[in-house]
């Protein structure tokens, strides 16, 4: 049983690497193309395999109950982008905003930034996850400034500076946790492997694990988004390709997130550490009520959805802060539901910005009139984001909202202020965009619907019907967060 | 033996966080530049003198690669950009240099204070390279939070980095610093390629949101 999880994590990592080398040099865009998603497909599958091939780490990589779900995740998404994708480059062609050139360059990032996100994932090493983290950091750089439009590129240099200054924060903090490691577990490789850490983690110097998270909460909160970290987040959504923000919302802040939660496990299981907890919940709740506070004043539609991923990535902060089994299931919950969800959302606005030749709310009426389902699906994904019943988001929001009004009640005032005013934001923008009479000039849509409804349909599923594998495989995970 | 090994470096830590001040105030950016030269030049010696110490020869790599990339060819090709973008003679003005070094000095005795009291359990020699190397990285951020143009917090960024690497290297038996030392010349190449291509001047705004969301016609 040994060798199963080395293959399937072999996959997952070689699969993009070898398609990256291979879509650089192939210079047909609709081939690359092609290719992008068959790679992202196998990927999808090799991480399915994962759940059935048992776990398993050595010195650098590891696969646990905690992990395969967000590679499983991950790789899903990176699966229906590419779909996403393909449909969505071809129109940029069209309109001279890329060239095949160009094409070849994004391909063969994309692979990578999938090669990278997983690597981070499967890591058992904190240095190797850092350096995948940092890798994933510079090809979406890239991929964000790939318009070359003066926006474009100041957002990709404010997004390059702030996420540097953020991961270099985060290799102090994993120095830190070494230094913290290296009396009890010895010098050398054991000292940075998660299996080893988690293990004698109550031994630790409490004061030295005090610090290291700090500077991890800070470095890798800016990753996340957290407010008043977030600075770079929308700028990097709204200038760069439609499916880079679907990407950077529903994959890399759940990379970054899924980072903290290892650390945070390993100051739960020290008795003399900090609670990690209060830090989260203040950055948690911080990060909810000032983007559903900003989400009032978005002009830009993508800019728009990236505050409200903001405001997201509070509520599952805030969730795994509160800690406890209920709490934690509901944050695990939650960042699959965004992800899949926001995904969900830019695909639409990917599309809806293609026909309507803008991106500012102003220039977009009456979807649900010119292009039904296109329009239709915003409105079912916004109902969902809004974390509105029958759609999954609503069970993982009602479950952070019970157990806050069970064990801190003073803190569900403002959580609950925080997603309602949210809820209003969102509910207001939906209906100028959606409804009313359409403007004149669209184009008719040529949108690949299926990764849309695809993801709408999973997140409706979750909603009114969980499977009961599902709990009890995020139960036994929210069990081990502490 | 024992005495010389922890004096020298902590000559060579310490003499890094006085440059770190030295780099605080510059005002000309040749100037600038030099001084960073000698910054990468005393971590590549840091490095160099804790390879030695520690047998760990897998260190040399990364004092080489501080002393070859980051003392000659990153200011040799920050010298270019600054003539090419024509700012070789702007002085730049550094928002209070009293209070700038006052904040720095806050900052050195903030992380000596913070530092060496939790570090009991680790030898003395690891203990006074963490402080020394929490002071660099804290001026780094301090630098680049007080410039105003993109090659000087390109140069604060670059000292925060060195701390980094002095912290890793002073770490005894850490692994994969070599690692980091590659990925982070990756990182610095990009940015410097970026200034290049981009000509970038100044810096962006990164705090003041509003004024960037008045400038794309957010606001009402």
């Amino acid at each position: 049983m040994s060798g199963t999880w080395k293959s399937g994590v072999a996959g997952v990592l070689l699969i993009p690497a070898l398609a990256a080398a291979l879509l650089a040099v192939i210079p047909d865009y609709r081939w690359g193309a092609r290719i992008n998603v068959a790679a992202a497909a196998l990927t999808a599958l090799v991480a399915l395999s994962l759940f059935v091939a048992g776990t398993g780490g050595d010195d650098y990589l590891l696969i646990d109950d905690l992990n395969v779900v967000f590679v499983a995740l991950s790789t899903f998404v990176g699966f229906t982008t590419s779909v996403f994708s393909a449909t969505y480059i071809a129109h940029e062609l069209e309109t001279g905003r890329l060239t095949p050139l160009y094409l070849r360059f994004y391909h063969a990032m994309y692979q990578i930034l999938m090669f990278s996100m997983n690597l981070a994932l499967v890591a058992n090493n904190i240095g190797l996850m850092w350096v995948a983290i940092e890798m994933a950091t510079l090809t979406t750089v890239l991929m964000v400034g790939i318009y070359r439009t003066h926006e474009a590129l100041e957002a990709a240099w404010k997004y390059f500076i702030l996420a540097s200054v953020g991961i270099a924060l985060a290799l102090f903090g994993t120095i830190l946790i070494y230094v913290a490691a290296q009396p009890v577990v010895g010098e050398g490789l054991p000292a940075m492997a998660w299996t080893t850490l988690s293990g004698s983690a109550h031994l630790f110097d409490p004061a030295l694990l005090n610090l290291a998270f700090l500077f991890l909460l800070i470095g890798y909160g800016t990753k996340v988004g957290l407010a008043p970290l977030h600075a770079w987040l929308p700028d990097a959504h709204a200038e760069g390709p439609t499916p880079i923000s679907a990407v950077l919302s529903g994959l890399l802040l759940n990379v970054a997130l899924y980072a903290l939660l290892r650390f945070k496990i390993l100051l739960a299981a020290n008795a003399g550490a900090v609670a990690p907890g209060p830090l989260m919940v203040a950055l948690g709740l911080g990060s909810l009520v000032f983007a559903a506070f900003l989400l009032y004043r978005r002009r830009d539609i993508k800019r728009f959805f990236a505050y409200s991923s903001v405001e997201h990535m509070g509520i599952c902060t805030f969730a795994f802060g509160m800690g406890g089994a209920l709490a934690n299931f509901a944050g695990l919950l939650h960042m699959t539901m965004h992800s899949l969800t926001k995904s969900a959302i830019f695909f639409a606005v990917g599309h809806i910005a293609q026909v309507t030749g803008t991106q500012r709310m102003e220039g977009i009426r009456g979807l649900t009139v010119s292009h039904p389902a296109l329009g239709w699906g915003l409105v079912f994904g916004v109902v969902a984001i809004a974390g509105l019943p029958p759609f999954g988001l609503f069970t993982s929001e009602f479950l952070v909202v019970t157990s806050t009004f069970a064990r801190a009640p003073y803190l569900a005032v403002p959580l609950g202020l925080g997603l309602l005013i949210g809820l209003g934001a969102l509910l207001l923008r939906l209906q100028q965009v959606a409804f009313g009479a359409p403007l004149a000039q669209t184009q008719p849509a040529r949108a690949s619907l299926v990764p849309l409804y695809a993801h709408l349909a999973l997140v409706f599923l979750c909603g009114v019907y969980l499977p009961r594998a599902v709990v009890d495989w995020f139960q036994h995970v929210a069990a081990r967060l502490g | 033996m024992g005495d010389l090994v922890f004096d020298v470096a902590h000559l060579l830590a310490g003499g890094m966080v006085v440059v770190s001040f030295l780099l605080l105030y510059q005002g000309r950016m040749y100037a600038l530049l030099n001084m960073f030269a000698l910054h990468a030049a005393l971590l590549s010696a840091a490095v160099a003198w804790q390879a030695l110490t520690q047998d760990a020869a897998h260190l040399f790599v990364s004092a080489a690669i501080a002393l070859v990339f980051k003392a000659i060819v990153i200011p040799a090709a920050l010298h270019r950009i600054v003539e090419r973008l024509g700012i070789h003679r702007a002085i730049e003005p550094v928002v209070g240099v009293g209070l700038t070094m006052l904040a720095g000095t806050v900052l050195v005795a903030l992380s000596i204070l913070v530092m060496l009291p939790i570090t009991l359990a680790s030898d003395a020699l690891a203990r006074e390279e963490l402080a020394f190397a929490l002071s660099v990285v804290l001026l780094g951020l301090l630098m680049m939070i007080t410039r105003h143009n993109a090659v000087s917090q390109v140069v604060g960024f670059m000292s925060m980095e060195n701390g980094l690497v002095l912290a890793a290297a002073g770490a005894r038996g850490m692994p994969l610093v070599v690692e980091f030392s590659v990925a982070f010349s990756i990182l610095i190449a990009f940015i410097v390629i970026g200034i290049f291509l981009f000509r970038i001047r100044e810096r962006f705004d990164t705090v003041d949101l509003q004024a960037l969301d008045q400038f794309r016609g957010e606001r009402r």
